[in-house]
């Protein structure tokens, strides 16, 4: 329910709303409180922010870079992750040991540091924000795809597909494929929420989506200055970002029981 | 025993290897260093000068060699914003960081550890139900977030907590209850399920066929049983919650490491970051270290495997 009201919003945000997210308003709109309070106005239902945006536009704009980057994100990680987990379980070995290992050194550095080093080389832009993530949140796949792949090397289609003549690559593509598909949309599912938290940490840090894009992160990084005059503007996005993770972690244990019941231990 | 450590071991020196070579590619994809300290007036002699002096005329891998050689006696360059050595700058934020650390650490296991085993005890009652949102909610609450609204709710509104900075014991509550939040909740969720595991079990089941009381049944043979896996969660907390102090330091203004970084970001103070990512890698890497050697005494099946 939340999440489609997301993507309605996310694709209707011109209809949504007439605010402008990101021209600063004129100096009397500044810092007006929601509209149920005595200083709101019916015109800014959230109110407006320090430079006069209105709040609710922000963060129904905001609404975009989020799931953009969570889905953007989940589809790369997903890949790679589905890649790397199929190749690891099927061939086994060597490859195995390697891959995994990869698995547990990128666990092991510290990602948000890393994210601070990458910002002042490279500048913050919403690019590096995506390969950032994907190059942490692939090993995520990598490890449920890699378990459930050494199941199927084991079933008897795939050592019939073999003992026909076919090709690993085929086997892995036509064979085993198909068969980790759910896993890999209960991990996506499960995951979005926690990629859409840790972009609004970087941009929040200064690190991610660099500014005036509307974004949760920075939303709650600017209303942090204002607290004093005005609760409302890093209040809302907060909400948003917590309904929104809710709403897919929800989702996404809904489909692991619907699709994939014995996953359950697995991520818990 | 031993060849496990020596794995363990091999494994920690791996990824600061590979997180060191990537912080220095990443400094010289930036380009030559001299860049920053050298204008287009410096004549070529100069710029020739500086190479030799710095290594920087030398390839890649031994511009590499030498960063290391020097990291590892302490010395990560000269702050370009303190124009001082980049670890005195370091070393004077290590206190407030720990102590933010350990606070936060405490609140955890205080906190997450009694109601994980009430909520696998007591199932369908108000322990279960807090339990349960405060699990969910400690993963879907932004830190962040959740910071700035204690500062709004206990500082800006009832005026009772200060803001931010350090000072007395009172400017600890906010940011170590901010930082402890989602490692309390990660604790409650991990105690809970092993809790409801072994409660769950055969020798469960025997003890009470066997009239064993319920209160003993439950603090002496089932906690005694569940208590593994939030023990060696422990130490991936306090890894994780050294990281997490970026965040939390950042919103209270706390004069620790994660603050230096995120300052050293804005100022691009590159020796200060590469310093202050390295010490928390050291540190991560060796509580982690330390977690698996406490597991596999623990547990023998890890040290076989």
């Amino acid at each position: 329910m939340i999440i489609l009201v997301l993507l309605f919003s996310a694709i209707f945000a011109q209809n949504l709303t007439s605010h402008d997210p990101e021209r600063a308003g004129s100096l009397d709109d500044n810092e007006i409180a929601p509209m149920w309070q005595s200083t709101g106005s019916s015109k800014f239902i959230l109110g407006t922010d320090h430079l006069g945006r209105d709040v609710l536009a922000r963060i129904i704009y905001g609404t975009r870079i989020s799931l953009l980057v969570g889905v953007v994100v989940l589809v790369l990680s997903g890949a790679m992750g589905t890649i790397i987990g199929i190749m690891s379980g099927y061939f086994g070995g060597n490859v195995d040991e390697a891959l995994m290992r990869l698995v547990d050194i990128t666990l092991a550095v510290p990602f948000i540091l890393v994210a601070l080093v990458v910002a002042v080389i490279l500048g913050n832009s919403l690019n590096i924000v995506v390969v950032l993530l994907v190059m942490f949140f692939w090993t995520g796949f990598a490890r449920q795809i890699r378990a459930e792949t050494l199941q199927l090397k084991t079933t008897d289609y795939v050592a019939f597909a073999r003992s026909s003549g076919a090709s690993n690559v085929r086997i892995m593509y036509k064979h085993i494929l198909p068969g980790v598909f759910s896993t890999f949309l209960v991990i996506a599912t499960l995951t979005v929420g926690t990629v859409i938290l840790t972009e609004s940490i970087l941009t929040f840090l200064g690190v991610g989506v660099p500014g005036p894009t509307p974004t949760w992160g920075a939303m709650i990084s600017d209303g942090r200055n204002y607290l004093t005059t005005g609760w409302w503007m890093a209040f809302f996005p907060g909400i948003a970002i917590l309904l929104t993770v809710l709403a897919f972690n929800f989702l996404g244990d809904w489909l692991r029981d619907e699709l994939d019941p014995k996953l359950r231990q697995l991520t818990q | 025993m031993g060849k496990y450590i020596a794995r363990r071991l091999a494994y920690s020196v791996i990824v600061l290897f590979v997180t060191s070579l990537v912080v220095f590619g990443l400094s010289r994809a930036a380009g030559d260093p001299r860049h920053i300290f050298l204008t287009e007036y410096t004549s070529q002699e100069d710029w020739d000068l500086w190479g030799e002096e710095y290594g920087l005329d030398k390839p890649f891998i031994v511009q590499y060699g030498i960063w290391v050689g020097n990291a590892l006696r302490g010395d990560f360059g000269t702050s370009l914003r303190d124009h001082v050595n980049a670890r005195l700058v370091i070393q004077e934020r290590i206190p407030a960081t720990l102590q933010l650390t350990v606070g936060s650490f405490v609140i955890a296991i205080v906190v997450g550890l009694p109601l994980g085993v009430m909520s696998a005890i007591k199932r369908g009652t108000i322990f279960d139900y807090v339990g349960r949102s405060w699990a969910l909610l400690g993963q879907a609450l932004p830190p962040y977030w959740l910071g700035v609204m204690m500062v709004l709710l206990f500082a800006v509104m009832l005026n009772w907590l200060p803001s931010g900075r350090k000072g007395d014991w009172t400017h600890y509550v906010l940011p170590a209850v901010t930082l402890g939040w989602g490692a309390a909740s990660g604790m409650l969720r991990l105690t809970r399920s092993a809790m409801l595991e072994v409660l769950d079990s055969e020798y469960i089941k025997l003890a009470r066929a066997k009239g064993v009381g319920n209160n003993w049944i439950i603090w002496k043979h089932a906690l005694k049983n569940a208590i593994i896996a939030p023990l060696t969660f422990s130490g991936l907390l306090l890894g994780g919650l050294m990281t997490g102090t970026v965040i939390t330091e950042t919103v209270f203004s706390w004069p620790g490491l994660g603050r230096l970084a995120v300052q050293a970001v804005y100022n691009n103070d590159f020796p200060v970051l590469t310093g202050v990512v390295l010490l928390v890698t050291v540190i991560y890497l060796s509580v982690n270290l330390l977690t698996d050697v406490l597991y596999a005494l623990v547990d023998p099946r890890i040290r076989l495997n």
